[in-house]
């Protein structure tokens, strides 16, 4: 589905990604983690094509096409989306006229929102005074009448209370489509600090990215708990 | 009284006015009744209509309380559908009420520059809308000053009176022939609200690209008074300059200004509200949605608290889509006590680069993203303002939206 190749990247001249391998088959879901200013958000947002991250050496190919070069909606088009860290708040551009313009299947956004809890924010302005929780529930509901094809989610997590957790969680989930009896055909790519993440969706793999590097393929699981141990500095070390 | 102001305005011919370029008055023809006018049976024409309709009039009126109609120097239209409104050309009610006098200048100062004393020296009609005691009218009335003539000076002199708990609702429609290359419109307008009553009056201009336009309000609003100014300017005009003064003298009293502005390339637009808070408890409220696709804007505002317990806030937001357009955003705030509460907030640029991404990574191309930005950065709901006149704004912003991106 998705395959990095020597992955290069610069943002206002600080280079961020330094030869980034990474691929996702067709119905797996990794996990990234690593510490702050690794260049995790900047891997997504590379991935999604904003022109802020510069590709200097290396190939994104999606679905066996070599998406390096084409514009965001292309992107998005061919089944790319995105829940973000910290999406900007637009004024005048209310809430509902952007699901709307996720809303590929033409799904009642009213229901959807009434199930969710968030029917008050859809005629509010986009992310205008809405509290972090309410944030990451947007993205993950624009995502949700998006349908793409490769997930990627950063920190859906964080800041999303107890409750709400466990209902972004089966959302995440339904994104996914982990169904244990027949195989999935989403792929996901998704960043976690706390792994919460972990209980909610079936992971494959997990790996870290330690200053624009991939570092410690391997069970995701097994991984946040070394990570949990040991810090980030085992990684280093760690040749896999 | 009126030997007075005729010598005022005679010595304020030359002067010209504090801010926008100055405008050669003597490049323009006057029209008069006396002259034989080649355009007196010449009718509306299809293109005429379509202009009309584009500023926000109804051409039959039918769902209006009332319609004045005035075409260069002369009145087309003139009715009142509704007991309790009154609507007459100005000549007439000066004509008819001599008490009238009292108010006539009142609000503007005939001798405040060239423009305000050509009105007075030439003057050429306008309307006047009163509603009288008690009598809310809540149907909005429509008034359009349309300019036919090429190379003409249009001077109007506009009062309007809401009387003591009445209640008006004006849309204004104004206007050029699309034959029209240049001219210069010049209006005067006052108005007048009384205690408890409520004015609005929507502003919708449609001039051409060679016109000058040189509005000169005055707003004194009595206790418990509210009068609401929605101004929209989107389509080519040379040079507007306007920055109207409203006085809030009794306490309670409210004002409040929204206009949305649009300077296409070759355009200059220096617009803005005062509001002098006179009397405590009072409230103002400017908001300023701009945008220059090339052309030059100042967007001014000024707050003077002159009593404790006043409220006020100014609000200039500037988008600039080329890079050849300036806006310029003058917020003023003058306090002259301690217990006022005044604010303001100003912001020019561009779209941020950010936002267009995020709503194309939801699959809008760049430009559908741009314009979907760009709709809900004008998109500025009028609190108190009649649907149906909010309705005739937000076509207004809608149609040039085509053109501006
Ligand atoms: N516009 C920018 N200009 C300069 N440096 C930037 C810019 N954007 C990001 N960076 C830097 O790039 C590095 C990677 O940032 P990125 O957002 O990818 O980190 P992250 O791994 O997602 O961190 P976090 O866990 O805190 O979200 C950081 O050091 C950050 O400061
Ligand atoms: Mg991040």
């Amino acid at each position: 589905m998705l395959e990095i190749n020597d992955l290069w990247v610069d943002i206002n001249g600080k280079e961020v990604l330094k030869g980034v391998n990474l691929t996702i088959p067709a119905g797996e879901t990794h996990i990234l983690f690593g510490k702050n200013g690794s260049g995790k958000s900047s891997l997504l947002m590379t991935i999604m094509g904003f022109r802020r991250y510069k590709v200097r050496q290396g190939r994104i190919s999606f679905k066996g096409v070599d998406i390096t070069k084409l514009p965001i909606h292309e992107r998005a088009k061919m089944g790319i989306g995105m829940a973000f860290q910290r999406p900007p708040s637009i004024r005048g551009v209310k809430t509902r006229e952007v699901f709307n313009v996720c809303n590929i299947h033409s799904v009642s956004c009213d229901e959807l929102a009434d199930k969710f809890n968030f029917s008050g924010l859809l005629e509010r302005e986009l992310n205008v005074g809405f509290s972090g929780g309410e944030m990451k529930k947007s993205e993950l509901l624009q995502l949700l009448l998006q349908d793409p094809d490769l997930v990627m989610l950063d920190e859906p997590e964080s800041g999303v209370d107890l409750e709400n957790l466990q209902v972004l969680g089966k959302a995440m989930n339904k994104l996914l489509e982990k169904y244990l009896w027949r195989t999935r055909a989403k792929s996901g790519l998704v960043i976690s600090h706390l792994g919460f993440i972990l209980n909610y969706i079936e992971a494959d793999a997990g790996y870290v990215l330690l200053d624009g590097r991939i570092h410690c393929h391997g069970n995701p699981r097994e991984l946040f708990k070394g990570i949990q141990r040991h810090g980030y500095q085992e990684c280093v070390s760690c040749q896999r | 009284m009126s030997e007075v102001r005729k010598t005022r305005a005679e010595q304020a011919k030359e002067k010209k006015a504090a801010f926008g370029s100055d405008v050669d008055l003597l490049k323009y023809q006057l029209l008069s009744n006396h002259q034989s006018d080649p355009l007196e049976l010449d009718p509306l024409t299809n293109e005429d209509r379509v202009k009309i309709i584009q500023s926000g009039i109804d051409l039959d009126g039918q769902d209006k309380a009332g319609t004045f109609f005035q075409t260069d120097h002369r009145i087309v239209h003139c009715s009142a559908k509704q007991p309790g409104l009154e609507v007459l050309p100005t000549a007439q009610a000066l004509a008819e009420y001599p008490w009238l006098e009292e108010l006539y200048w009142q609000a503007v100062p005939v001798d405040a520059d060239k423009y305000t004393a050509q009105a007075e020296l030439h003057f050429q009609n306008g309307y006047f809308i009163r509603a009288l005691e008690g009598q809310r009218v809540t149907t909005p009335i429509q008034a359009c000053l349309y300019m036919k003539h090429d190379n003409t000076a249009q001077n109007v002199h506009n009062i309007v009176i809401a009387e003591e708990g009445s209640e008006l609702n004006i849309i204004t429609g104004c206007a050029t022939a699309p034959s029209l290359q240049s001219g210069i419109h010049i209006g005067i307008s006052e108005f007048y609200v009384k205690r408890g009553a409520k004015l609005s009056f929507t502003m919708i201009h449609d001039w051409a690209e060679e016109v000058m336009v040189r509005p000169r309000s005055g707003i004194i609003v009595e206790e418990d008074g509210l009068f609401l100014s929605n101004y929209v300017s989107l389509r080519p005009v040379r040079s507007l300059q306007m920055y109207p003064t409203t006085r809030l003298i009794g306490s309670g009293a409210v004002a409040r200004f929204h206009s949305i502005l649009l300077a296409p390339p070759g355009c200059e637009l220096d617009t803005g509200a005062r509001v002098v808070l006179e009397a405590s408890h009072t409230r103002a409220e400017i908001v300023s949605r701009t945008i220059t696709t090339g052309g030059v804007i100042k967007a001014r505002g000024h707050l003077v608290g002159l009593k404790p317990n006043v409220k006020a806030h100014l609000e200039c937001h500037g988008l600039i889509l080329a890079d050849e357009g300036i806006i310029h955003a003058i917020p003023e705030l003058e306090g002259h006590k301690s217990g006022v509460e005044m604010s303001h907030e100003a912001a020019v640029g561009k779209i941020a680069e950010e936002e267009i991404e995020y709503l194309m990574a939801r699959g809008l191309t760049e430009e559908e993203a741009t314009a979907a930005i760009v709709r809900g950065f004008l998109n500025v709901q009028i609190e108190g303002l009649p649907p149906e006149l909010q309705a005739k704004v937000d076509e207004a912003i809608e149609e040039s939206e085509k053109s501006m991106l």
